[in-house]
């Protein structure tokens, strides 16, 4: 039987809310860093929900967003490279609609129902933009959400869905458009989200005979606090079947909601208890899972939803997240001269050492060096290297800086040097810091950020974080 | 090996004011020096065999100086090798003579740094993946600063005062030296409480960035007899370039291995055994002041972890045991890349000719000069000593 092997998510660790100065609202809402996207909280989920699984059994990638950083370049691609799956695999990018998650996990369960794939890999993430002080501004929030699906060892059972496919301009956002537009609140409301989820909601049960009492709990997407209540009230939804929404702490994370959402339940889901997501764009879809005695097995030690939700800085002014918009615009070009664009061939050439974070463990001598050499650092062996991924062993900074003067942006830049377990040493940037943690022997994790856009190029690599969570098992420093 | 000890003679030097050299090209820095040091040797523009350009971003080719000098279609090599470019040119003059081809070359080290519009080094890099994180000098040496604070269980506020006197003696040094960039005084609070640049180093503790240019004509001593008798003798040219550093985990970030060996070879090369004695001076790439604390473990002048106290101390003033940067230094000049070097030669040069006027030390035999390039981890270092003549 086809279903959820295991799921995982990612929440930014920093935060809108009552401790940023300048912003509007009192409650929470998550905000991706300034070196975040769709692709990189992709990257941070998948790990979560990989943990130490066998990467090499994952047949299918699918990345679901409506805020993938190419028009024309796959986001899948970087992402499978980033977590080191093999290049042997089917990937897509579903995208332009809210609906995306929801139509990607359908797709690749419906491989895995038709055989043609073992086990497939969905990660959703958004990080859509409203106008500055905006409604969607403020009910926005940045998440990711990512599951690996498959017939083995299944914790949750896809027993169904139905869909609902109808052309509606309530939210839309153009090629170069920076921010969501929306017609008129009351006709998007009526006609829209509150007329089309319960036809696809009443379709699904006629079609399998259920009630709606028969749900146990119900991920369901709404725009914000309010509109959200409506719709379950309207839909006759007990408050106990409703998956709390998370406004207030998360906030509406788009095309990666009602996934994000899902995994909630699933993380305090007992067995045998029946689960709808629902997502809304153009349609409606409706995916139900029931789950099985396993469930607990696939819960997160520390990290999953509730775990990242509970990681959490509050960024300090508005002003600095304007600045990460990029709608408070910085001048810096008196400090440094502009980036050029990076070179092409040299990135495709370095995509194990910066996508895959291999290091060079050498079969001679067994010195862990990174980058990886040709000649051993060590013993001078010459073309005797294993790869050996960093990207998931938990590291310690042996010394930094703090540099006032690199950029604009999250000044001061911290630059650390990372010693791993295991061995290998990097020299890396530090992000999602506060200064007051950073010391010699903090212990960090390694993040998937991007760097810089330039000549409409994305360009990722890996940074240190302070580790949000303990190490990952056996991985214990002097352990 | 023969070394080049006492195979080769300096007969003159010359020396540009150092600092915003907002109305002077290049070519005018390399005229500059140049014609003073056609006049200390007393020779003519046309009398130099063969010249060696060294510039790290001014000029690709050495033809500029050729172009600059009106030099008359004799060979011209420009030198590139990051911080030590200048000591690395005058280097390669050195062995040209040495090995007999040449009687009387010309050394240049300039750069023009201020053209650029920013305030810090912009020295283009060659295209590539641009994953590495941007560290400028600052952060890069601030890393070594953290480590060795850390390792030696430095308070900020410890650290941060030895530091600070290290940039005030460099600072009191360039008071005494009209070619300085800067010639005023600083003081130890004003050091420690600048704004920060790369914590834990603040503005004080980073060299200026200025435009300069030096020079130095190099013969055989039989020839150098013969136009003075207060010419100065090379007594080792070193240069050691690591590969190893920032890869391996098991570097320390508080010791450069590149200042260690390009030292121990020069030490060699001139028969020095206990450097802190036998020398008279040092001028060493004060870059930042961590750098300097760190040269003064790694050439031997003090004990590992017992810089701090030496500084403290007093030991490397004008006035101490061993007086180090006595010009000024990096500090105080700024650091036009391709001159440094030579402009360090030519305050050993001035010291053994007594002719360093208000800085003059009172026993001023033997000098060494140290140049690193690149960044902790991947150095270019040269360590060259000089010797007054016999």
């Amino acid at each position: 039987m086809a279903g959820i092997i295991a799921h995982g998510a990612y929440v930014p660790r920093f935060r809108l809310g009552p401790d940023t100065a300048g912003w509007m609202a009192s409650t929470e809402r998550a905000a991706a860093n300034f070196d975040e996207d769709s692709v990189t909280m992709a990257v941070a989920a998948g790990l979560d929900c990989l943990g130490n699984r066998d990467r090499n059994a994952i047949d299918g990638l699918i990345f679901a967003s409506t805020t993938v950083p190419y028009a024309e370049k796959q986001g899948a691609a970087i992402i499978a490279a980033a977590l080191d799956l093999r290049q042997d695999i089917f990937t897509a990018d579903v995208t332009d609609v809210l609906r995306a998650g929801t139509t990607a996990l359908r797709s690749a369960l419906d491989s895995v129902v038709a055989g043609a794939a073992r086990q497939v890999l969905v990660v959703v993430a958004d990080s859509r933009q409203g106008a500055p002080r905006s409604d969607t501004e403020r009910n926005a929030g940045d998440g990711a959400a990512a599951f690996l699906l498959g017939r083995d060892d299944v914790v949750a059972e896809f027993t169904g869905f139905h869909t609902i496919t109808e052309n509606m301009l309530d939210n839309w956002r153009s090629s170069g458009d920076s921010f969501v537009r929306s017609w008129e609140d009351r006709f998007a409301t009526e006609e829209g989200i509150e007329r089309i989820v319960p036809e696809a909601v009443e379709g699904f049960l006629q079609k399998y005979g259920l009630n709606l009492q028969d749900v146990d709990r119900v991920a369901l997407y709404g725009p914000d606090a309010r509109r959200h209540g409506r719709l379950a009230t309207s839909m006759g939804l007990d408050s106990q079947q409703v998956q709390d929404p998370l406004f207030g702490s998360l906030g509406n994370t788009g095309a990666a909601f009602p996934l994000m959402l899902l995994v909630s339940a699933l993380e305090s889901a007992n067995a045998d208890e029946l689960l709808l997501a629902i997502s809304y764009g153009d349609g409606s879809d409706v995916l139900a899972f029931r789950t099985n005695s396993l469930v607990n097995r696939a819960r997160p030690g520390a990290g999953g939803l509730h775990g990242h939700l509970k990681s959490r800085s509050a960024i300090a002014s508005y002003e600095t997240f304007a600045k990460w918009r990029e709608v408070w615009l910085t001048d810096d070009a008196a400090r440094r001269p502009a980036p050029s664009s990076p070179s092409v061939s040299a990135l495709w050439r370095e995509s194990n050492k910066n996508l895959r974070l291999y290091a060079g463990r050498c079969n001679a001598c067994g010195y862990v060096q990174y980058p990886p050499q040709r000649v051993c650092v060590n013993c001078r062996a010459m073309d005797e290297t294993s790869p050996v991924r960093l990207s998931d062993k938990a590291g310690e900074v042996f010394t930094y800086s703090m540099d006032y003067i690199a950029g604009a942006v999250d000044t001061p830049l911290v630059v650390s040097v990372v010693d791993f377990v295991g061995g290998g040493r990097i020299i890396c940037m530090m992000t999602d810091r506060e200064l007051e943690e950073v010391e010699v022997g903090m212990p960090v994790a390694m993040s998937f950020r991007k760097l810089r856009v330039v000549n409409g190029i994305h360009n990722y690599y890996w940074k240190a974080i302070p580790r949000r969570f303990g190490a990952p098992a056996g991985q214990q420093v002097g352990g | 090996m023969n070394g080049i000890k006492d195979r080769v003679a300096i007969i003159g030097m010359g020396c540009t004011k150092f600092g915003e050299r907002w109305e002077a090209s290049a070519a005018d820095l390399m005229v500059e020096a140049a014609y003073e040091a056609y006049a200390d040797a007393g020779i003519e523009p046309g009398d130099a065999q063969a010249a060696w350009l060294g510039t790290v971003s001014s000029f690709r080719t050495g033809q500029p100086l050729a172009e600059a000098l009106k030099l008359d279609y004799i060979p011209i090599t420009r030198v590139e090798n990051a911080c030590a470019t200048a000591t690395d040119a005058f280097r390669n003059a050195a062995y040209a003579v040495a090995a007999g081809i040449y009687d009387i070359v010309l050394a240049v080290g300039v750069e023009k740094l201020k053209d650029s519009g920013f305030s810090g080094l912009a020295v283009p890099e060659a295209p590539g993946s641009d994953v590495t994180p941007p560290t400028p000098p600052p952060s890069q040496f601030a890393m070594a600063a953290t480590r060795y604070f850390h390792q030696y269980g430095i308070t900020y506020e410890e650290g941060k005062r030895t530091l600070a006197q290290i940039a005030a003696k460099n600072h009191h040094n360039g008071t005494l030296n009209s070619r300085a960039h800067f010639q005023q005084e600083i003081g130890v609070d004003q050091v420690i409480n600048a704004p920060m640049i790369a914590w834990p180093l603040g503005l004080f503790d980073c060299c200026g960035v200025s435009d300069g240019a030096a020079a130095a004509i190099i013969t055989t001593p039989e020839i150098a007899r013969s136009f003075r008798r207060d010419y100065v003798l090379v007594k080792a040219l070193a240069l050691s370039v690591g590969a190893f550093g920032a890869i391996r985990s098991d570097w320390d970030f508080t010791h450069f291995p590149e200042t260690v060996r390009a030292s121990q070879s020069a030490y060699q090369e001139a028969g020095i055994s206990s450097p802190r004695e036998e020398l008279d001076m040092a001028m060493v790439h004060d870059c930042f002041t961590i750098t300097e604390l760190i040269i003064y473990e790694d050439l031997g002048f003090s004990p590992r972890g017992g810089a701090s106290q030496d500084v403290a101390d007093g030991s490397f003033t004008l006035e101490g045991e061993l007086p180090v940067n006595t010009d000024g230094g990096l500090k105080c000049f700024g650091h036009p890349i391709g001159a440094s070097g030579i402009r360090m030669i030519y305050e050993v040069y001035k010291q053994l000719q007594g002719k360093a006027d208000a800085r003059q030390l009172g026993k001023a035999d033997l000098g060494l000069t140290h140049n690193l390039g690149g960044r902790p981890g991947s150095f270019t270092c040269s360590v060259a000593i000089f010797g007054a003549a016999e």
